[in-house]
């Protein structure tokens, strides 16, 4: 097949002239971004691992969110940033005798955690399960039910939320370390750190993690202010979030939205380090199980039937 | 200085100027380049959404693709193995063709994770000292380090041979053995390491499954090398190079014993789930007989089977796999046959049923097969880019000026 061969290599050259004065515009057009742009976005797209910053670059760093989303959202956020108090380890009690689907508790951590409405996320999912079926493996569970009223006959009730394990999968697959967890043993998200690639969802047994496919959105009149930083303070597109204890609650004293909305007293949180706490009675004086014990993640998210 | 900038300018001109059916095969690639830019800013845009990702399956056709790259890149180690180690000297000579199908799949591997990330800007949060890479903990922190580092081995052997032979210059090939004998180990790790991904995560059963990583090399080794035998005959017809057929031949019967392997592996698999019969039979049975009534991947898999088995018996007869006609038939049909089983047969099986017994049935977008499309075509330009520099100096046409005084 007669191939064309060009001329030889040694063919009119480029003028050096001329090759300096495109690389000079060429240069000179990537000025432009620079120069329009304002500093908070250079700040904010360099902005720091949370566990990178110290004391001032936390302060101006939760001032430029504040700002941001008093712009984005037209409402003035309270972003805290509470350590763990010492000598807490979060604990976590679900009383499977006392359920009854009502998913009152799914509702109030939407309302609670400024998730979005549409896209439509809910951090807490209630599995309906038939009495006398197969049962511990999940596998014959029902996410979506609706009936007229619950509890229904012949059905009982299990949420399922972040089970913040003591050796969770998630933290360990993080490539970016977005996710670690706390030292009162909640498992926090630098929503500003994660590049959203999703690995820890795959890696999650419970299926505890959400992840924000397109911009949320919220009513103005339904969000929530007061927020913190790790916890329910309002999120991106493109970044994974889920339960974290009501870190905004828990860390000033409070319970749990979902601890407080449940009408049947289902709910039971506290202190495990404290040998007072309620959930400290649960484990001990009830038959206290959690979720997929065979993976090892050592959850801290307890169910036992009082009754 | 000077000769470096005029022979860039010399190899530019060099790739910007072909015969009508080149500017007409870069049109056509071109056209899906656009096609899939155009979805990917709007899916930038919008976000994920355009997508048929959920929460229940959270990855899919992109980490699909990107899983069947890693094996295309990684079996570029099947060149060099019987070159250097055995100096069979029919394939010896286009191991550099090879290396160079190995860096354009590492690229599009790049891309397509670029084009899953949610938040692809944030990109730098991956490495190490400027961000924080979770090493050694993640494994997809050594995917980055692996990948990236196979990609610069691959290039720097290339990419120095192609030096020294565009400055008529013997290429010392002591200074890249150690190169290229390390870079046999790193392909294998590249594979096993994206198979490591899956494999460590408890909470999928059909991932966790130690047969994940040999299945993983053994699937590469039958697709990457069926892609090389047919893009070899293509560089035969186009160019001056001359390969010999022995080359091809041997390399079809290497992919025959992959090809059985392959399958091997798959049967004890698909004894282990059904002859138990646990609940973690759910997702293979998902797979080829569907579950509760969702059957969306079904007939893929077992076309997939067929065309695995087919291909098989193909390069397995002397007679079949040195005809040129059902060769080529059989490299297609392997091809296709691990791109169905190792892309959505690997992945979507694993979140299905979910963690919590859901089963969601996932098929991609348009926005998903747009890019994909796109990212193909922009692999197919790289190589075809990359060929047509690397040609001409492989067979004499193209050479550059050297630095006066310099020999």
């Amino acid at each position: 097949m007669p191939k064309e061969i060009k001329g030889h290599s040694l063919s009119r050259p480029i003028s050096r002239r001329g090759f300096l004065k495109g690389t000079a515009l060429g240069l000179a057009s990537t000025a432009v971004p620079f120069a329009k742009a304002d500093a908070s976005f250079w700040d904010a797209y360099f902005q720091k691992h949370f566990r990178e910053m110290n004391e001032d670059e936390l302060r101006e760093v939760i001032k430029r969110l504040e700002k941001e989303y008093a712009e984005e959202y037209d409402t003035k956020f309270n972003i805290k940033t509470t350590k763990a108090m010492p000598g807490t380890l979060f604990g976590y009690g679900l009383d499977l005798s006392r359920c009854i689907g009502c998913r009152r508790c799914v509702y109030a951590c939407v309302r609670e955690n400024n998730q979005s409405r549409d896209p439509q996320i809910h951090w807490i999912t209630v599995l309906r399960f038939k009495k006398g079926e197969k049962w511990i493996d999940l596998e014959e569970s029902e996410k979506y039910y609706y009936p007229e009223a619950v509890p229904e006959e012949g059905y009982f009730y299990m949420p399922v939320q972040c089970q913040q394990c003591e050796n969770p999968p998630c933290v360990r697959v993080c490539p970016t370390q977005a996710t670690w967890k706390e030292p009162d043993g909640i498992v926090v998200i630098d929503y500003n750190w994660c590049i959203g690639c999703r690995y820890c969802m795959a890696s999650c047994p419970y299926g505890a993690r959400r992840f924000n496919l397109a911009k949320p959105r919220i009513r103005k009149e339904e969000l929530n202010p007061e927020s913190h930083y790790l916890g329910n303070r309002p999120r991106y597109k493109g970044v994974v979030e889920k339960c974290i204890f009501c870190v905004q609650r828990t860390r000033a004293g409070r319970y749990p939205a979902c601890v407080e909305i449940c009408p049947v007293g289902a709910r039971k949180f506290g202190n495990l380090l404290d040998p007072k706490s309620e959930i400290r009675y649960c484990i001990e004086n009830k038959r206290v199980f959690r979720l997929k014990e065979d993976l090892n993640t050592y959850p801290k998210f307890y169910y036992f039937f009082a009754t | 200085m000077y000769a470096l900038v005029r022979n860039f300018f010399t190899a530019l001109r060099h790739i910007a100027r072909g015969g009508k059916w080149y500017y007409i095969w870069l049109a056509f690639l071109s056209f899906f380049i656009v096609v899939g830019v155009v979805a990917y800013i709007r899916q930038l845009h919008t976000g994920l959404i355009l997508t048929a990702m959920r929460d229940q399956v959270s990855w899919g056709f992109y980490i699909s693709n990107f899983t069947f790259l890693v094996g295309v890149a990684a079996a570029a180690v099947l060149l060099v193995v019987p070159a250097y180690v055995y100096h069979f000297k029919p394939i010896k000579e286009i191991v550099l063709f090879g290396e160079l199908l190995a860096i354009t799949a590492i690229i599009m591997c790049i891309l397509f994770i670029m084009v899953d990330m949610g938040r692809p800007e944030r990109v730098w949060h991956l490495l190490p000292v400027v961000g924080t890479m979770n090493f050694p903990s993640s494994l997809l922190a050594w995917d980055v380090v692996v990948l990236n580092g196979y990609l610069a081995i691959n290039f720097l052997i290339s990419f120095y041979v192609l030096y020294k032979m565009s400055h008529s210059k013997e290429y010392s090939i002591q200074l890249i053995k150690p190169l290229i004998m390390i870079s046999i180990p790193w392909a294998i790790s590249i594979h096993t390491v994206t198979a490591f991904l899956y494999n460590g995560l408890s909470a999928r059963p059909f991932w966790n499954a130690s047969i994940l990583a040999p299945r993983f090399i053994a699937s590469a080794l039958c697709s990457g090398p069926a892609l090389m035998i047919l893009i070899f005959q293509i560089i035969r017809k186009v160019s001056k190079i001359e390969i010999d057929n022995r080359a091809l031949f041997k390399i079809a019967e290497l992919i025959a014993y992959a090809i059985g392997l392959n399958l091997f592996l798959f049967g004890a698999e698909f004894f282990k789930e059904f002859y138990s019969g646990s609940i973690h039979l759910a997702p293979m049975e998902y797979l080829y007989f569907g579950l509760k009534g969702k059957t969306t991947l079904v007939p893929w898999m077992w076309a997939a089977l067929l065309f695995n088995i087919t291909a098989f018996l193909i390069f397995l007869s002397p007679r079949a796999r040195e005809n040129f006609l059902t060769l080529n038939i059989g490299c297609v049909l392997v091809i296709i046959g691990v791109f169905i089983e190792k892309g959505m047969g690997l992945v979507i099986p694993g979140f299905v049923p979910g963690v919590l017994g859901e089963i969601y049935e996932y098929s991609p977008t348009w926005t998903e097969k747009s890019v994909t499309l796109g990212i193909w075509a922009a692999g197919a330009m790289i190589y075809t880019l990359l060929l047509k520099f690397a040609v001409p100096i492989y067979t004499g046409e193209l050479r550059f000026i050297s630095k006066p005084g310099t020999e």
